[in-house]
Formats: structure tokens, sequence, C-alpha cells
């Protein structure tokens, strides 16, 4: 399939807003997917519109993530998405499902989960003292708090998921969250569900088998 | 519980075709980038590293098209480093699949390019590699300098100043190598390794050196690496990742096994 190939409807679509490498999570959705189901990128409101689940991907800054998101005048069908289907946001894309960040002194985003979006801060350190390079960068362990949900079907306790951000979720509901992670003195969400929506801190789409598996679970999930 | 440490084996490409070998077990054409990262990854590698030696812009867009491939098959991060020098080249490594590019001589040409690739794709694709060689002699307050063209071309630049430099650009990751330790096997530069991996707060990759599983301890434990690079003790078959990533382990260091 050819990233230029906009108008092409699908089961699965990755929005494309400009933000970030669509590819990795386009060819990850496609393994999984295996013919099952077809995955397109596009930017196209009614390509997203007529899918039967979406993922939202991001990379790089929430501000300029947002900035695009609406600029490309995507944002009403991604609100619309977010109310009527399964819905994965990744990374940035997930962060952006939180009521507001507080990078670059503070951005309001899409609102679907309550909390913020927090910094880690220039003088992290672990509990002897050793300071904690920001980004948060690699693989680190995620700790289900629901095992039981279906996206975590096939994917044992304590997995390791590969991450990059230097910002983090720190969501108002615990319920919400399906997974933390723990990085230094800092507890965050690194993975989050509730109804139809879901969002990733980590990289499935770079996480080798565990990521593959969990991308696996949600093209099969009917929430 | 916590961030691993990553082991990064790298390979060198040129046109397309993984050259000084490696050496897998029933692995068909040792040649082959898909192959070989298919390998790493089954092995456990955290990441790979491509270095594009290819000379001709024809060649380019073969290493476009391995990257490609690798990235429909390995679902784990991989860095181009090698011949990027315009937001371009990034754009098509990008869209080829690659999750981060490492910029070398360019950035020592024009810093500014760090700035706007960092401003245009992310922090977090931005490697920057850092080549340096020990300027100082014995008894003297230890100094490196930065060299390009393979270690050949001194230009004057404190490694440990140029770092900071980087970081503050856009950096959002170093890639450290000594050129006095490259291809020796004696280890790597501890020294450099731990004076860069305090001066900046984004991870470094110890990397050049390596000759034993013992070095790689060494370059997270006295160097305060968070990812060690390594080439030939993985290519001709001397350790491979797991045992790697087990000697690790059993010396305390968080791995992802």
């Amino acid at each position: 399939m050819s990233l230029s190939d906009r108008s092409q409807t699908a089961d699965i679509v990755i929005i494309d807003y400009g933000m970030g490498n669509l590819h990795s999570a386009h060819k990850a959705l496609e393994k999984v997917a295996n013919g099952r189901k077809s995955v397109a990128i596009s930017s196209n409101p009614d390509v997203i519109r007529s899918a039967e689940r979406v993922v939202l991907p991001g990379v790089g800054a929430i501000r300029d993530c947002l900035g695009e998101m609406s600029q490309t005048g995507l944002v009403p069908v991604i609100q619309e998405c977010l109310a009527n289907k399964p819905f994965l946001g990744i990374c940035v894309g997930f962060q952006a499902l939180m009521s507001r960040s507080e990078e670059n002194g503070g951005v309001t985003a899409l609102n679907h989960f309550p909390g913020e979006v927090r910094f880690f801060g220039d003088d992290l350190t672990d509990h002897e003292g050793q300071r904690l390079k920001v980004p948060h960068m690699g693989w680190n362990q995620v700790m289900p708090t629901r095992p039981d949900h279906p996206l975590w079907a096939n994917i044992p306790a304590g997995e390791r998921f590969y991450f990059v951000h230097s910002y983090y979720v720190q969501a108002n509901d615990p319920d919400a969250v399906l997974g933390h992670c723990q990085y230094g003195p800092v507890q965050f969400a690194a993975v989050m569900a509730e109804d139809n929506v879901a969002g990733t801190q980590f990289h499935p789409e770079k996480s080798a088998q565990a990521g593959l598996q969990l991308l696996s679970n949600f093209v099969d999930w009917r929430p | 519980m916590g961030l691993a440490k990553r082991i990064i084996p790298c390979l060198d490409v040129d046109n397309g075709r993984v050259v000084k070998g490696v050496n897998f077990v029933d692995i068909r054409d040792a040649g082959d980038p898909v192959e070989v990262a298919k390998r790493y990854n089954e092995q456990g590698a955290d990441e790979i590293t491509f270095l594009d030696i290819t000379a001709t812009h024809e060649g380019r867009g073969t290493t476009i098209d391995m990257v490609e491939r690798i990235a429909g098959e390995v679902f784990i991060p991989l860095t181009v480093g090698g011949g990027i020098r315009t937001c371009d080249d990034i754009r098509a490594m990008l869209n080829a699949g690659a999750d981060k590019v490492a910029i070398n001589s360019a950035a020592v040409t024009r810093p500014d390019f760090v700035r706007e690739a960092a401003e245009r794709f992310g922090n977090q694709c931005i490697v920057v590699a850092i080549d340096c060689k020990q300027v100082s002699t014995e008894g003297d307050v230890a100094r490196w300098e930065i060299f390009t063209h393979g270690g050949r071309k001194p230009t004057g630049l404190d490694a440990v100043e140029w770092a900071k430099k980087m970081v503050a650009l856009g950096a959002g990751e170093l890639l450290l190598t000594s050129m006095d330790r490259d291809g020796t096997k004696n280890g790597f530069d501890l020294a450099v390794t731990r004076a860069i991996s305090d001066a900046v707060h984004v991870p470094v990759i110890a990397s050049g050196g390596v000759g034993n599983l013992d070095h790689l301890v060494e370059g997270v434990t006295l160097g305060g690496a968070d990812a060690v690079l390594a080439a030939s003790i993985f290519h001709f078959g001397e350790y491979s990742v797991p045992q790697a990533k087990q000697h690790l382990q059993q010396c305390g260091i968080e791995m992802r096994l």
C-alpha cells in the first residue's frame, strides 16, 4: 500500500495529521491484521470516519501535534471517532487525549480522559540519588492494573515495552488506567482504556512481540 | 524494576548489503540485511543501528529500500546513520521506516542542522554521532576532541562541550565513539563516556572498542552509558546477544531478557 493512497477506505485507519513516523505503525498493524483487516494511512475525514477502528499516533511536542490536528481540520473527526469506535492513541497521540499538558507553559488538549501530561523534570533521580536521563528512552516494564482487560490478552505482567518520552500522563481516574510504569520516583499511566478508547505511552509498533500482541488485541477488541 | 540498559548491534551497509559479514548459524545469506536484522531481533537485540557507508547517490536509494524491507519485518527501533546531511535525507529514512537517524559530520559542518532536524522531526529521532579522540597527554587534564573523516581530521572542538551543544540544539540521544578504541577490542574509553554522560541529560550510547562482555558491563557501570553498541563481537559469533544480556544481568544491570 502506498503512503500517498489517501482516499482508499480501510478497516483500520492510521490518522495522518502530519506528525510522526506512520510507517512503523502501518507495517505492524498490517502484520497483526494478517489479511483479516485492511490498514491504511489517511488524512481524509471521510476515510477516517468510515473506518471500523482508528489509531492516532504522535511524536515530538504535544503543542505541535495539537496544532497540526487543528490546522488539518481533523479535530472534529477525531472527536467523532473517540465517541463511537475502537480508538488507540500512541505516545503523543495518547497524551493528546488528556485534558491538558504542562508542556510549553500549558496546552489544552482533546480532553477525553481527565488528567494532565507532566514533565519528568530536569533533575529526576532514582532512590540512590543517581540522575535519570530524560527522555525516558528504552524498554521498561508495565504492570497491569486491570490484567483481565482484553487489551492485555496473552501479555504477561511486567512485560517490557519501548518508550521514548519526556512527558508522562497522570490520570485523574485510576479506574481508566490499565497499566503503570515506574521511572525513578514517577509512576505514570502506561496504558489507559475506557469504553472504546485506549492509549499507550509506549510504542507498541516498536515493542517486539509484546507490542505486536497488544496491537493484535486492539485489532480484535470489541468494546 | 525500571528502565533496562540497551544492547545495540551495529551493522555496516553498502548499497543495501551488510558488509564485513555476519556469522550466524543456519542463515542463508549473511549479507542480506533483512535476514541479519531478523536474527538480531530474534536474539533479543533492543535496537539495531545501521551505518550506511554507501558512497554513491544511487546507492542511497538501495539503502532506503533496505530500511523499508527491514521495517516491514522487524518491530524494534531502527537507527540509520551515515551520509545524513539534509532534512530530505532524514525524511526519506523515516518514511522508509527508520525510527532515528544519526547525524555525524553534517553536525560539525553546520550545527544548526541539528536544531532544524529536531524542530522538524522531534528530538526523539535525532541521534548525534560523536567521534572523538583523546588529545591530552598523560599527566594533563584529560581532554578529547571531535574528529571527522573516520578519525583522520581534527576539528579543534572539545568533545564534552560539543556534546552539551548538540543536546542544547536538540539531539535526543548521543552515540559516542572513541576513535582511539574503535576496532581495538580493548574496551570503551570509559573516561570520555563518563564525562559526557555526566554532562548531558539525554541517553548516551557507548561505542568503539568492545572485545568482551565485561567491556559492555564497564560501559554501563563505569562509563555511565545508557546503551552499549557493538559490532564484531556479535557478528562473528564470539558472543550472542542473549549471552551478553545474561552477563550484564548477572552483574546487577537491569536488562530486557
